[in-house]
């Protein structure tokens, strides 16, 4: 077995982990490269289904190419596909920095559409590579009812024995890419020739990297336009991936607050 | 297009964790790592710079590690982090954990998944508690492979002599748990001193440089030569196919093996490994998750572990484990826990705490209970037989954790060290769902609930208290831990025998029902009371032989002896009223004979009895008939 393999294998136990233990059951489909590998993860696991809904947080502020990817894969995927709606900019923390506030507004459409249908837990598909905060989480990372993330005490995870018994109202994060890293993330679709959302490769030398909403998300100078060429920027870059997703930078403990309040 | 650009394949990854006591240099170590191996994002070291400028400190490599507000107020790692960095050979990702004590379970949380560790232990305070803490927990999280820094040898001066000492007394203590560092090096982490680049004032030593040692680790792997173990995660019909899922947690599974999930004990043929969007493989190996089908339509859930019918896992309701607690409260004998072993779950019992091992000194002390965060050897027992292996032998499958609640609380290593394998006391293999025949032997039964089946039939008058005697009783026995249950007119008139009325042959039928309904409990290895008045002794010897058939020399008629004139006087439902008024026609007793049983297990005489020295007796007497000590082995 290789690291894609190893990678693949854990990722499939844990998916499979949360369905035996957890009901009911979503999926957060962001419509990125790694939200897409996720799923593509979870057909595996199901052997060509994803038994349980996948959710968009959408604040309505996608880029055109994101909707565009998503109507064609709810139906080639056969996805029961649930378009969860943000509360507007309005009813987000105003002592957030305004960026994160957009951010915010997507905390709330999860906290939302979490009690409206009662999810026990909650696929997501972050990446301890991706952001110092992130690096911290639990595979199956426990929610009060508030969403409230409690990092200073986290349940003990050890020898695959994932944390599934939660109280009434609270919910389970479960991460099952959190050990991929973002060119693991890029070989394996590669490899399993996962359909992305083009705006990933270089037109007129730029790129976006990390796909957020419009207003906050910045293509990056890039002349990578295929799989090949990405992996082999993405091996000697020394520009974080999250680079061009104004909502981190807003100050130094920005995405630290966005996180311990529920964010993804 | 012939322009094909391939990209190198994957490299390997090993998974470091770094330990040791707090403030002994971990995240400097670290920090100091990521910027000799270029592993630091841009404008990481300028926002260093800052931070600690900002601080009014000399540059703190620690920060990079500190990414939560919290920590950098605090000036301490609070939880588990994960970092990256590479090597010209290959890539590794760090864990950092943290030193202090009260944070154990974000250290074992980290420090469980490593291949290899790095411990390290300050030049001038040497080897301190955590040190050897740390280092007894490595050994039994299962990590192998340890290299000791003995960090900040410029704060002694670069001292050979100094570092010989350190070397010598943290040798001493890993010998004396098992471990054999790969290597002890000198470095000064905060000048870069011997961590990727030699330095010319620790030119006296001629062992490697961390980095190279780092290399030198090997990636572990799962073996494929051991035993198959694959316990079963879930067990899914989306199609017309029924497959079973779970990872190959060691040896190699093959289609077309016959295989032997425990507990259960039941055998069946691989018919095939499944696989969506590739070719269904032909075998699959430790590590990999997989789906298959069976040849034969078992009955299975999560929990059973798959193996080959040779060096199967043992079967047990007790065993010996070295745990470390991290619950609030301490261990105690007696405690009522859930033991997860791969993805089964039993409810398990503390037997006793046998030892307290002292980390520091190493010292085994008889104890008797396990302080939050401390380690030591307790027996835990289960009432459903476990499906197990030595934790020496096969580490995944030999190993545990414990829930309390919600709450995880501790982890273990399974030792059958003096106990027997409870397999060759099974007796039926191999049965399927379409056959009526049971795969769970009687004593199998018994042996779980710790008591044999049985029917206490109470018979009597009207008001001669075999309501109140049942109720009583079965309340006295469930809380002694038996299964019990009480059929009366109540919950069986309401279903099983709605239809039938108060005629004679309704009634005899009622008794018959009731009969056979009973004889299926005692089968079932429970133990059922039933208060009817059954007054005719046809109807009860035809009960007897129903439960006699299924279950020899269980069947217990009980007589609930009480005057005629007593039972009319007490009368608790004005039922002689009415049969006197005539309303009630063949009324027991009044309009209808009762017929006294002629020879009766038992006889309790309510009218010289009170009800508790009548329950009491009862119990006596139950207690003694359906008592089960199972064969003892050796």
């Amino acid at each position: 077995m290789d690291r894609l393999d190893h990678l693949e294998s854990q990722s499939i136990f844990i998916l499979r982990e949360a369905y035996a233990r957890l009901d009911p059951l979503s999926m957060l489909w962001s419509l990125g490269k790694d939200s897409n590998v996720m799923v593509w993860l979870a057909r595996k696991a199901f052997f060509g289904r994803v038994p349980f809904p996948v959710v968009l947080l959408d604040t309505g502020n996608e880029l055109d190419e994101v909707y565009a990817f998503r109507d064609e894969y709810v139906k080639t995927w056969d996805l029961n596909y649930i378009n969860a709606e943000c509360p507007a900019l309005e009813e987000t923390d105003p002592t957030l920095p305004l960026n994160s506030r957009q951010a915010a507004r997507k905390t709330l459409g999860l906290k939302r559409i979490i009690a409206d249908r009662g999810f026990q837990g909650i696929f997501l598909g972050i990446r301890r590579d991706e952001q110092a905060v992130r690096g911290k989480e639990r595979v199956f990372s426990p929610r009060d009812e508030s969403g409230t993330w409690d990092y200073k005490d986290q349940p003990a995870e050890f020898w695959d024995q994932y944390k599934t018994e939660i109280p009434p109202d609270a919910h389970l994060r479960i991460h099952p890419l959190l050990a991929w890293t973002e060119v693991d993330i890029w070989r394996y679709i590669q490899r399993e020739r996962i359909p992305v959302v083009p705006l990933y490769f270089a037109r007129d030398g730029w790129r976006y990297r990390s796909l957020g909403e419009k207003d906050i998300t910045r293509p990056i100078r890039s002349d990578a336009s295929t799989i090949e060429e990405i992996i082999a920027e993405l091996e000697t870059t020394r520009q974080p991936e999250r680079a061009g997703r104004t909502m981190d930078h807003d100050s130094e403990d920005a995405f630290e607050r966005l996180r311990a309040s529920g964010y993804m | 297009m012939t322009d094909i650009s391939v990209n190198p394949a994957p490299r390997e990854l090993l998974k470091l964790v770094v330990v040791g006591h707090v403030d002994h240099g971990k995240s400097t170590l670290v920090g100091r790592l990521l910027y000799d191996t270029d592993a630091l994002p841009d404008g990481k070291l300028e926002e260093l710079q800052a931070i600690s400028a900002k601080r009014g400190m000399a540059l703190e490599w620690s920060f990079v590690l500190d990414s939560f507000q919290a920590e950098r107020d605090q000036a301490v790692t609070i939880d588990t982090t994960q970092i990256r960095f590479k090597t010209d050979k290959r890539d590794y990702v760090i864990i950092d954990a943290p030193g202090h004590r009260e944070f154990l379970k974000n250290m074992v949380s980290g420090a469980a998944e490593a291949d290899a560790a790095v411990l390290v232990i300050d030049a001038a305070e040497g080897v301190r508690e955590q040190s050897r803490r740390h280092g007894y927990l490595l050994h039994l999280l299962g990590v192998r492979q340890v290299a000791v820094v003995v960090n900040k040898m410029d704060l002694v001066d670069h001292d050979q002599a100094r570092f010989a000492e350190v070397a010598r007394e943290v040798t001493e203590y890993l010998a004396g748990i098992g471990v054999e560092p790969a290597a002890i090096l000198p470095i000064a982490a905060r000048d870069g001193a011997n961590v990727a680049n030699s330095s010319p004032e620790l030119s006296w030593f001629e062992g490697p440089r961390l980095l190279e040692m780092l290399d030198r680790f090997q990636s572990v792997t799962r073996p494929g030569l051991q035993p198959l173990r694959l316990p079963i995660q879930d067990v899914y019909h989306f199609d017309e196919r029924r497959i079973l899922v779970g990872r190959v947690e060691s040896g190699v599974l093959r289609a077309g093996d016959t295989v032997l999930f425990s507990p259960s004990n039941k055998t069946a043929r691989v018919r095939s490994l499944e696989a969506w969007n590739a070719e269904p493989p032909l075998e699959a190996h430790a590590g990999q998750s997989v789906g298959l089908t069976l040849e034969e339509q078992l009955f299975l859930e999560r929990g059973e572990v798959m193996s080959h019918e040779q060096r199967p896992p043992q079967l047990t309701n007790v065993f010996k484990s070295t745990l470390f607690w991290l619950g609030r409260g301490t261990l105690e004998p007696g405690q009522k826990l859930t033991a997860k072993l791969g993805t089964a779950r039993y409810p398990v019992e503390v037997v006793a705490i046998e030892q307290t091992i002292d980390t520091d000194s190493l010292e085994r002390r008889s104890g008797e209970s396990l302080q939050r965060n401390g380690i030591g050897e307790a027996v835990l027992r289960s009432r459903a037989l476990m499906a197990v292996d030595e934790s020496q032998a096969l580490p995944h499958s030999g190993r545990f954790v414990l829930l309390d609640g919600l709450d995880l609380v501790g982890g273990g290593l399974i030792s059958m060290e003096g106990y027997p394998d409870q397999r060759s006391v099974m007796q039926v293999r191999a049965s399927n769902v379409f056959s009526v025949e049971h795969g769970v032997s009687r004593e199998e039964r018994w042996s779980r609930s710790g008591h044999k089946g049985g029917v206490i039939w109470l018979t009597g008058l009207s008001g001669a208290g075999k309501s109140t005697l049942a109720m009583a009783l079965e309340r006295l026995l469930f809380e002694r831990g038996y299964q019990v249950y009480v059929l009366d007119g109540d919950n069986v008139r309401r279903g099983l025998n709605a239809n039938l009325g108060f005629s004679p042959k309704d009634r005899a039928e009622n008794i018959r029902r009731v009969g056979e309904a009973a004889a299926l409990f005692a089968d079932s290895g429970a133990v059922c009371i039933t208060a009817f008045i059954s007054p005719y002794q046809s109807d009860r010897d035809r009960a007897r032989a129903a439960t006699e058939r299924l279950v020899p020399g269980s069947f217990h008629e009980i007589h609930v002896a009480a005057d005629l004139a007593t039972c009319e006087q007490r009368d608790p439902k004005g039922l002689y009223k009415k049969a006197r008024a005539g309303k009630i026609a063949d009324f027991t007793g009044v309009s209808a004979p009762y017929e006294p049983p002629r020879d009766p297990d038992f006889v309790v005489d309510t009218d010289a009895l009170s009800i508790e020295d009548g329950v009491a007796q009862l119990l006596e007497f139950c207690r003694s008939r359906i008592a089960f000590d199972p064969p003892k082995n050796r």
